[in-house]
């Protein structure tokens, strides 16, 4: 579908996702013969999913190398991210929310309602520069990036000397493979206030959603069963009320990773964070038309294993699913 | 249910009335009412609304110091701009009404390549290049009521479209409808507009095409399934009975029995709408320099994080002013939202 709106570009806007080099710019008039260009649009549809298959997204100006190479740099560092962001929206959305919901109307609850409404009305472009204002601009506790500018050169050097080896592409766990703690704690500390911004609004839905669903399970007929036999307060909580609380939760996080996705391409662009979302924002604004398809070619994928994951958390929750 | 009440008829749902006039004692209605977070909600939004509609009003002091193209295209001359306030005119309905697009240019209250920070003339400060935020602010307001409004409307007619053929027709049509419609709601909304603004270039009308190609699906969902469950009614039958065919039954019988909760479902979106705007704005996807629109105005902060050696929040201004209008917005929005899937919510 994407591909056939590119209909609208001339021929040699469309060329670009078909260059592998920027030696071959000089010669665009032979790609756009090459891959048929000015070819009626099934025949080029037909051509760019073959080329996609392969492996061939073309050239991304903006990161100066191709697409699939940029990816491949820029996607550890997004999930990174986008997995540090998982601890706070479960931690606090789920951990709160039950907490809410057992100690209904008292301090907790009144607490976490407040937070939520806080936390739910906060869009991530406000929240990021308000951190940055008050962090970076005043405090100077935070810098945006992923390392301070010492620790780059250092990490540059290291890999230079080839006394620096990149084991998974996770900066994370290649720093601590290489033993180097000094970039692993800078990449933490670099991490903290883009988690924040890109946690914040998923985590007090979760919260809310998490209340909300508890409350109801716990004034359903199987709790009432499960204290009268004699459980203790805290299994008929954990193992009954919460267990079937959790499917709800569930759903609802299958619409907030697709959030997540949206909030990754501001929370990067603010912080200046190299990952798939900062460079899929400079590629649309400075035209880089192979890149922009290439990052949302690959994003449906991302989306749709996702998708996947959540299905199989919903078979470990709900005894009842079963996937044959 | 108090039955006694005149005009209070019994719905599907059993809580909303049919009559106008059974709405407002009615118990959805007093639950609302009586909802704190609810009215806060509804007080923020009619203050936004305001604040769109009397956007010519609220910038009388700024339109008369900065003389500027917008006084002009409303046809007034020197030292005649005092009629924009003064409601016996024709400008100032026409101010309010149709306002020329020139109106949505921030005026230039210096060239200044920083921030200038707020003072007599320039109530909230100024962003570099000297765009007045106040102005800014409050004639985004209106671009952002323009913006929310068209892309819900349009997507509302859209998705009701695809969503009465889908439920009407059914069969394999229904099918490859929704699974379509299942497909544009998995990817993230942002991903999809950000692709679609650029292939077809950076304007405003393109972030509202871009933002109504991914608004649709939810309400042509939405309205299939209202439309599945009251093609089996009784009614449909009758109406069939009588001789009415395919489109008059959808058209006469079904949309008007689903379209009331679309369409509270759908304006209750705007806020939703307005924000993602915002946020193609911020990344500079949106209007051009200048324009009225608040997403642009924070955009502003993100070169001025940081103030000068010794004053590192010299221009807290920048960030502070935009931010407070767009979280008060959503704020409002939300608690709006809230209360009243509350109330529509057969269960609660």
């Amino acid at each position: 579908m994407i591909v056939l709106l590119m209909q609208l570009l001339s021929p040699a806007e469309r060329a670009a996702t078909f260059i592998t080099s920027p030696a071959q710019l000089q010669n665009i008039n032979v790609i756009i013969e090459k891959y048929g260009l000015d070819k009626p649009w099934y025949s080029q549809y037909w051509r760019w999913i073959d080329a996609a298959f392969h492996g061939n997204l073309g050239y991304s100006t903006v990161a100066r190398t191709t697409v699939v190479n940029a990816i491949a740099t820029r996607f550890p560092r997004t999930m990174t991210l986008a997995l540090a962001a998982l601890f706070p929206i479960v931690g606090v959305g789920i951990w709160l929310g039950t907490a809410a919901a057992l100690n209904r109307d008292k301090v907790v609850d009144q607490f976490t309602r407040v937070l939520a409404i806080v936390g739910w009305s906060l869009p991530t472009f406000v929240l990021g520069i308000w951190l940055l204002v008050i962090f970076y601009g005043g405090l100077n506790w935070f810098q945006p990036g992923i390392l301070t500018t010492g620790d780059s050169i250092r990490l540059s050097n290291l890999t230079a000397n080839g006394a620096f080896h990149d084991y998974t592409g996770f900066l994370i766990l290649d720093s601590l493979f290489n033993g180097q703690f000094g970039i692993f704690l800078d990449f933490v500390w670099h991490l903290v206030l883009p988690v924040i911004t890109l946690s914040a609004v998923t985590s007090a839905q979760i919260m809310r959603v998490m209340r909300s669903s508890l409350l109801d399970a716990l004034g359903q007929d199987y709790v009432r069963t499960a204290r009268s036999k004699g459980l203790s307060e805290r299994a008929v909580n954990t193992k009954h009320a919460r267990r079937n609380a959790l499917i709800p939760v569930l759903t609802v996080s299958g619409f907030t990773i697709i959030l997540l996705f949206n909030g990754v391409v501001i929370t990067e662009t603010i912080f200046s964070y190299p990952g798939m979302g900062q460079w899929f924002a400079a590629a649309a604004t400075q035209l880089d038309y192979a890149s922009v398809l290439g990052g949302a070619v690959f994003t449906a994928m991302v989306v749709v294993l996702a998708n996947l994951v959540v299905d199989v958390l919903y078979a470990l929750v709900d005894p009842r699913i079963r996937y044959d | 249910m108090d039955t006694s009440t005149e005009g209070i008829e019994q719905t599907a749902d059993g809580l909303l009335p049919n009559s106008p006039r059974g709405f407002w004692r009615s118990k959805a209605f007093k639950r609302f009412r009586r909802n704190p977070l609810a009215i806060t909600g509804t007080v923020l939004v009619i203050f936004y609304v305001l604040v769109a509609i009397f956007a010519p009003q609220l910038t009388y002091f700024q339109l008369k110091t900065i003389r500027n193209t917008c006084v002009r295209d409303l046809g007034l001359g020197i030292g005649e701009t005092h009629k924009i306030v003064e409601p016996w005119t024709p400008v100032f309905w026409r101010s309010i009404v149709a306002p020329p697009s020139t109106c949505f240019t921030i005026p230039r209250a210096s060239y200044s390549a920083v921030p200038t920070p707020p003072s007599g003339k320039l109530w909230l400060g100024a962003t570099s290049g000297g765009y007045d935020l106040y102005y800014g602010l409050v004639w985004g307001t209106r671009s952002a009521f323009y913006v929310g409004i068209l892309v819900v409307g349009f997507g509302v007619l859209f998705g009701a479209l695809v969503g009465a053929i889908a439920g009407y027709v059914g069969g394999w049509v229904d099918n490859a409808v929704m699974r379509f419609v299942d497909v544009v709601l998995s990817m993230p909304s942002l991903v999809i507009a950000i692709v679609i603004v650029t292939i077809l270039g950076q304007s405003l009308t393109h972030v509202m095409i871009a933002i109504a190609a991914v608004q649709w699906a939810p309400y042509s969902r939405i309205l299939r399934g209202d439309i599945m469950s009251i093609k089996e009614r009784d009614f449909i039958d009758g109406a069939r009975a009588l001789g009415a065919r395919g489109p008059r039954v959808v058209l006469r019988h079904i949309l008007p029995n689903s379209l009331g909760p679309l369409l509270v479902i759908a304006s209750l979106d705007i806020g939703a709408v307005v924000l993602i705007a915002a946020a193609l704005s911020f990344l500079g996807l949106g209007a051009p320099v200048g324009y009225a629109d608040w997403g642009q105005m924070i955009s502003f902060a993100r070169d001025w994080i940081k103030g000068p050696p010794g004053q590192p929040l010299a221009y807290w201004f920048v960030s502070a002013w935009p931010g407070l209008v767009i979280v008060v917005f959503v704020l409002g929005w939300n608690l709006l939202g809230d209360a009243v899937r509350d109330v529509l919510d057969v269960r609660s």
